[in-house]
């Protein structure tokens, strides 16, 4: 397939799945932040604004501001209205390729972005409308899009991003630990119901940690999610080796799941910045290698003139 | 439109209705307890609150947040104004409450066994031994776990004078928690500003509190003891109950037919075979519970249980036969049970009660049939209940029949004006009545009460009944924290350091999506 496509459905499976985390996050942050005082709830603004990628531009820097700079700016990859007109602008460029109901789905997303009251209490309706909308592109997706090379992009897209976000999710708990519980954060996350269910009477911070990290069930969980990508990436380049990898990313993405997976620690809850970091830097990593390998970027508009 | 508007009105309806109000003081002004939910209702207009309590409706249809009114999934009604408890009043409910439930049961280990409460002459043999709710069949043994009433709801109300006092004892399957937790979370949404900066305690760590305490309780010698629900199953009226609860504790929800008894012991089938089960929260009647003991034509039980209770080789939580000691005529004994068991003095009173099996009480009640409350002694929900001030003349003539058929099964009461708490009804809010059903959990150690507990509301102007299948609605409920010691919903922060992160991530995009301008 056109590398350009590839391209498009790798950013379209990005986007839309950040769309999704950053709804969540925003829901279950909004509740804490709303019910700080008006000093406080400036810093923790700023620095959920830092977790989620971008640096307040002023010290007035409040919930209003986040408010438009997580949910409604149109302008910033960081917000969700932005991505969702991202990853629609993906889909009309490789409208030939995606199903009519993927892209008619995020078409009409993209229309609905604006009809949200952007108070506190309309972006909380705001954020489920999200969830709900992501849900239905990503089903569309499953369902209606042949499980080809093309998926393979899409699903890769969505589960680094899904790591990125799961990451993004448990860096918040550092930034707003007082007053934000695991129960929040696993909420987040929508595993709430999953981790009772296994984890039966064993609660705690430490485990809620552990769940987000290292479960190899649950599908937003940072190991599944880069199982996820390194199953699409095999998939992709089949080619056998009998040593290491010719394929850079997936030698990144393995070497992130296999750290977390075979790390033994007594105080995850202390390294569990570190993590975040390393998480988050082979996200950017790996992208950047399938970038090189896959969309050839670099090339794109360099014109070889001939030798006369 | 302000807070004037939308309160236009509210001191004259309240004035009339005679009863304490929980927010307003007699001047109109807002109780000190009150003073943040005041200051964002006056920030609010009309729009802004019918908007949010719409939004608030949707969400809990949405969740499946229902009761079941004559077959059909209604969603229960949540009022957008909280009904706030001040600490200092929430220690005196809490240790009445806590008190109580030692005291009942005490009650229900004695009446099992040696009924030294009746030889010591406190409560008459004849009372226990007619309770509906006494049953011979778990006479003489003591459960495993050693806890008969592990939760609880207490209902309290408040009368005219602003005095708490208890109203009835729930120690059979009190229901409404489920409302209680769902009520929060709604209310963070709906009404974030009201939250402030006060300290409010939070009521989510309830469902860990009950599964420790049932875990606690298990039969000795089981190290990790598997909990399960018990559910009539899906045409239950709190099935939603049932499912939360569960779903909140992680454990199965099983239904009788999952359940096999064999040997003593209790089992549920499962996929990878049949399962020991240890804890039983049991969310249905004692009579549909076993056919060999209760109803034999009961689909809903399991046979065995109770042998296997009384073996040893199951709790069952609350258990069997608890229904003597929340009999709405033993209930009139309480204080006594109190002092007498604990030789304490009852923390939070009675409603005062007349027992019509003495004959000069029920001379007295007959003759002020019009103007008092008369209660079934073994119903709830508001079933049967009858109030005299609004009763037909046919309606009491009935009653006055029936009480006098079968006077052990009646007990009549003052009409009392339950407190009101603002509540939006059409376009303001108007005085509405309320009651509090403080939920407690017995680990057999130690009695936690849930701050604060289900606040049911009567939505219809001037009504006293409160259940939600006659028209009720509930409120969330908050009790103040006094000082940062105790667990509360918002933790202040007490020094703010922005930290600068080592490496602020940014969010990468598609270099195409960049060069759009530049293209077009």
């Amino acid at each position: 397939m056109l590398s350009r496509i590839a391209e498009s459905l790798f950013w379209i499976g990005r986007y839309v799945e950040r769309a999704d985390g950053t709804a969540r996050i925003l829901d279950v942050h909004l509740e804490r932040l709303n019910h700080l005082p008006m000093e406080e709830q400036r810093s923790v603004a700023q620095e959920l604004l830092a977790v989620m990628g971008a640096r307040a531009q002023s010290e007035e820097f409040g919930l209003p501001e986040l408010l438009n700079a997580l949910a409604y700016d149109k302008q910033s990859a960081t917000s969700i209205a932005g991505s969702l007109g991202a990853a629609r602008e993906n889909a009309r460029r490789a409208r030939e390729t995606v199903s009519s109901g993927l892209w008619e789905s995020l078409n009409t997303t993209y229309y609905g972005l604006n009809q949200h009251r952007k108070d506190v209490v309309g972006t909380y309706r705001f954020c489920n409308w999200v969830l709900e909308r992501t849900a239905m592109v990503s089903g569309l997706a499953d369902t209606t899009v042949s499980h080809d090379e093309s998926w393979q992009f899409l699903v890769l897209g969505r589960s680094l991003e899904r790591a990125d976000m799961t990451a993004r999710m448990l860096s918040t708990r550092d930034v707003l630990s007082a007053g934000m519980s695991w129960v929040n954060m696993l909420r987040c996350a929508g595993a709430y119901e999953s981790f009772l269910r296994t984890r039966r009477a064993a609660f705690g911070d430490q485990h809620a940690a552990e769940f987000l990290l290292l479960d190899r069930l649950f599908p937003r969980s940072i190991v599944y999610a880069l199982r996820d990508a390194d199953e699409c990436l095999a998939m992709l380049d089949p080619s056998a080796q009998r040593v290491g990898f010719i394929n850079d990313a997936r030698r990144i993405v393995g070497q992130a799941r296999t750290f977390l997976e075979f790390h033994r620690t007594d105080d995850l809850m202390s390294e569990l910045p570190e993590h975040m970091e390393r998480v988050q830097k082979a996200v950017s990593q790996a992208s950047d290698a399938i970038s090189r390998k896959y969309f050839n970027q670099a090339d794109e508009l360099a014109w070889v003139g001939e030798v006369s | 439109m302000s807070m004037s508007d939308l309160f236009q009105d509210y001191s004259v309806a309240a004035e009339r209705s005679g009863a304490y109000d929980e927010m307003f003081t007699p001047g109109q002004q807002a109780r000190k307890s009150y003073g943040q939910v005041a200051g964002a209702l006056s920030e609010l207009s009309l729009a802004d609150v019918t908007a949010r309590a719409d939004s608030m409706a949707r969400t809990f249809l949405d969740r499946g947040v229902t009761f079941d009114f004559a077959g059909e999934e209604r969603p229960f009604p949540l009022d957008i104004v909280p009904r706030v408890i001040p600490a200092d009043e929430w220690t005196v409910l809490e240790k009445g409450v806590a008190q109580r439930v030692r005291a009942l049961e005490a009650f229900l280990n004695d009446v099992y066994d040696k009924m030294t409460v009746v030889t010591d002459g406190v409560i008459p043999r004849q009372l226990v031994t007619t309770s509906a709710h006494f049953h011979r069949q778990v006479h003489g043994f003591e459960p495993a776990g050693g806890v008969r009433v592990h939760i609880s709801g207490i209902d309290v109300v408040r009368d005219a004078a602003g005095t708490f006092r208890v109203l009835e004892d729930n120690v059979r399957v009190p229901s409404g928690v489920s409302y209680v937790l769902e009520n929060r979370r709604a209310m963070a949404k709906g009404l974030p500003e009201a939250f402030g900066q006060q300290l409010i305690r939070p009521v989510e760590e309830y469902p860990r509190r009950l599964l420790s305490a049932l875990r606690k309780t298990a039969p000795s010698g089981v190290d990790d003891p598997t909990v399960v629900v018990l559910t009539p199953g899906v045409f239950n009226s709190a099935y939603f109950e049932h499912t939360l609860l569960a779903g909140l504790m992680g454990v199965e929800l099983v239904e009788g037919r999952d359940l096999i008894c064999r040997g003593n012991r209790v089992y549920m089938r499962t996929t990878a075979g049949e399962q020991r089960v240890d804890v039983i929260y049991k969310r249905i009647d004692d009579e549909f519970l076993d056919p060999l003991q209760f109803r034999a034509d009961s689909m809903l039980g399991c046979p065995g249980l109770v042998n296997a209770a009384r073996a040893g080789g199951v709790t069952i939580a609350n258990a069997v036969g608890n229904g003597v000691a929340d009999d709405k005529l033993v209930y009139s004994y309480v204080p006594d049970l109190i002092r007498y068991y604990l030789n304490e003095e009852p923390v939070i009173a009675n409603v005062d009660t007349f027992r019509l099996e003495e004959k000069e009480a029920r001379e007295e009640v007959l003759d002020r049939l019009a103007e008092l409350v008369v209660k079934p002694v073994d119903g709830s929900g508001g079933k049967g209940l009858v109030i005299g001030p609004d009763a037909t003349k046919d309606e009491l003539e009935a009653l006055r029949k029936r009480v006098i058929a079968d006077p052990r099964g009646w007990i009549a009461q003052p009409v009392l004006q339950l407190s009101t708490v603002p509540t939006l009804s059409g376009d303001r809010f108007g005085p509405r009545h309320v009651d509090l059903r403080p939920f407690a959990v017995n680990d057999g150690d130690d009695v936690w009460v849930l701050p604060g507990g289900l606040t049911r509301v009567a939505l219809k102007e001037g009504s006293l009944i409160v259940n939600s299948s006659q028209g009720g609605g509930s409120k969330d409920t908050w009790v103040l924290a006094d000082s940062p010691q105790v667990p509360v919903e918002v933790l202040p922060r007490p020094a703010i350091t922005v930290r600068e992160r080592v490496s602020v991530w940014p969010v990468e995009s598609n270099w195409r999506d960049s060069q759009k301008e530049q293209q077009q």
